[in-house]
């Protein structure tokens, strides 16, 4: 029972890397994320559907396809990587940023879908309304749609963190399995139970993925419910 | 103010097709549901764009088609206060209230908080959330909040229609109040005849998205042929009056009018008040000599200017009563036993029950606001 509760050094990194790279793939995609399902909602432009199809790509391609194709883009000599790698010294293939990048691409789907759905549900009448008032679109957006929208992009986080803390295919192909770099909870627990008398570690680390993705439930479960009774008092 | 319209817009089957202008204080779209009032309203306002045509404010163009102007509705400066109130359900009462003051240049900020709610006695709802409001409530909300973005014009789109005839009854006085104190020309959309009696300076009527005729009140309201598709049952006249004493033994009220005195139930109003009557066709009797020991209090001697027999069995007539035009409503068996004829001279009978509280407004103060008025009005209650 000790053993179970008891994590070694290298398991800790593991598993705040693994946060680590949640947080940030989670934090870095939300303005893109708002920004498209923005677009795929209200947008009407030529290339809609193409739009549509490549954010749900992730989703249906193989996750050891997508992250085969990150490392063909983004990987050193590939033509995105090498162009941010020569002009802003970004590098992304090996590193744990790269991780951030796999789990961000890969959970993208994920929460523009649940923005684009919470965006479509918002009465424009009251957008309308606040226009009248004076507010141009842009206040429009920050005072009236974004506070209306705050369930479905609190959703859309969630989601995004429970999927980058579990992203392990696209991970492993694009960055490897590196510990202390790219070594997230899903990977050292698939290295764990490849080697002999590893069952315990993976173990413990399995425990610990489910509490941190309980925690992350019950939090968004709260933050959820605090924005509802704002709203909903209607 | 002056609003000139000339507009088209389709939607779907619809076509609506408008021209009008009008200089009144308060102008009334009236017409049934599904004219194209609320249509008119939208372009207005610039939620909408017409499809042809132009619209201007105050010598200021908000739109003009041809010369592909189209002043986004954020920079109109109209206040629009719509059905169904429309709060933002996420912002307290004041944060809604001060919403379109915050966008309003401080210049020309021209009303404070205090005095909208004040104005609107809507003091004690700041610190509470749209949903837990009434009907009544949420509409005063709604108007204070546009008030409070400082507009050059206040449309108001039906903002009684959701409530019931008390919440009605609350709301009406401060619309009355808005017309005559706040320097704000009003648009109001109402598909009763009672509010639009009651509040208008001008009215518009709209039918099948056209504009079937535009005036003053007692002009366009007394004729019969726009009224009866609107509501045959509240058919009649606007007669301007002023209140000229009280008897509180009977509780009532006696108004002075050029048609004649008239003695109606008790209103609690200053002597002096400009009250406008809205008199029913239905609740006027004729009779050929003037009537002795009849219960109604009210006897007006006129003369019948013209007889329309629009329905077979139903006859409008038209009557002169010192240059108040009056109509009743009588049936063609009446007529024809008291051999009734355009220039004869006959009595008009009104009972005081038949004026509601519906039928008597406030008129529209002359000119400016005057300060005494308020005061009195405020000490009698």
């Amino acid at each position: 029972m000790h053993d179970l509760l008891n994590l070694t050094p290298e398991e800790w990194t593991a598993v705040r890397l693994s946060i680590r790279i949640a947080t940030v793939a989670m934090v870095a995609s939300l303005p893109v994320g708002i920004a498209v399902a923005y677009l795929l909602a209200r947008g009407r432009f030529p290339g809609k559907a193409i739009l549509n199809g490549i954010v749900l790509l992730p989703l249906i391609l193989p996750p050891v396809v997508t992250g085969y194709l990150l490392l063909l883009s983004f990987g050193r000599r590939g033509p995105i990587g090498a162009f941010l790698y020569e002009y802003f010294g970004i590098v992304f293939s090996f590193r744990w940023t790269g991780a951030a990048l796999a789990c961000a691409v890969m959970a993208f789907p994920l929460m523009v879908r649940s923005i684009r759905l919470s965006i479509e549900s918002v009465d424009r009448r009251l957008e309308d309304a606040a226009g009248t008032l004076g507010a141009n679109p842009f206040w429009v957006f920050l005072f009236v749609t974004l506070p209306l929208i705050l369930p479905g992009i609190i959703a859309g986080m969630i989601l995004c963190f429970a999927k980058a803390m579990g992203e392990f295919g696209a991970t492993i192909t694009f960055v490897s399995n590196i510990p202390g770099e790219t070594q997230t909870l899903p990977s050292a627990i698939y290295t764990l139970t490849q080697i002999p008398g590893g069952e315990m570690a993976a173990l413990r680390l399995t425990l610990v993925s489910i509490v941190i993705s309980m925690l992350a439930l019950v939090v968004s479960e709260m933050m959820a419910r605090r924005v509802g009774q704002a709203l909903l008092t209607e | 103010m002056s609003l000139d319209v000339d507009v088209t817009q389709r939607l779907g089957s619809f076509v609506l097709e408008a021209k009008f202008a009008s200089q009144g204080r308060l102008t009334a779209f009236f017409g049934r549901s599904g004219s194209g009032k609320t249509s008119l309203v939208n372009i207005v306002a610039g939620v909408t764009r017409p499809d042809r045509g132009r619209i201007v404010l105050d010598g200021q163009t908000l739109v003009d088609t041809e010369r592909g102007i189209f002043v986004p509705k954020y920079r109109r400066r109209v206040g629009y206060v719509f059905q169904e109130g429309r709060l933002l359900p996420h912002l307290t009462v004041q944060q809604n209230l001060l919403f379109g003051r915050w966008f309003t240049p401080k210049g020309e900020r021209k009303i404070a908080l205090d005095q909208v709610l004040d104005l609107l006695g809507i003091g004690h709802l700041l610190d509470r959330r749209p949903g837990a409001l009434s009907g009544g409530e949420k509409q005063r909300v709604a108007i204070g909040r546009a008030l409070l973005a400082s507009p050059r014009l206040l449309l108001l789109d039906e903002p009684l229609a959701a409530l019931d005839d008390s919440r009605k009854e609350e709301i009406l006085p401060f619309i009355e109040r808005l017309r005559d104190e706040a320097e704000v020309p009003i648009v109001y959309v109402s598909h009763s005849l009672a509010e639009v009696s009651r509040l208008a300076t001008t009215v518009v009527v709209i039918r099948d998205g056209r504009i079937a005729a535009v005036g003053p009140p007692t002009e366009v309201l007394a004729r019969t042929d726009l009224i009866t598709s609107n509501g045959a049952a509240d058919a009649g006249a606007l007669i301007e009056a002023s209140v000229s004493g009280q008897d509180p033994t009977f509780g009532l009220t006696a108004l002075q009018s050029a048609a004649g005195p008239l003695q109606v139930p008790h209103l609690d109003l200053p002597i002096g008040t400009p009250m406008r009557v809205r008199v029913r066709a239905r609740d006027v009797m004729i009779a050929t000599v003037r009537p002795d020991g009849l219960s109604a209090l009210n006897v007006l001697p006129g003369t019948i200017t013209a007889i329309d027999a629009a329905d077979s069995d139903l006859v409008e007539l038209s009557l002169d009563c010192s240059g108040v035009r009056l109509t009743a409503r009588l049936t063609r068996k009446s007529v024809e036993t008291l051999r009734l004829a355009p220039g004869r001279a006959v009595f008009a009978v009104i009972k005081s029950v038949a004026f509601d509280r519906d039928a008597l407004g406030r008129a529209p103060a002359m000119r400016e606001p005057r300060a005494a008025d308020v005061t009195t009005d405020d000490g009698a209650r």
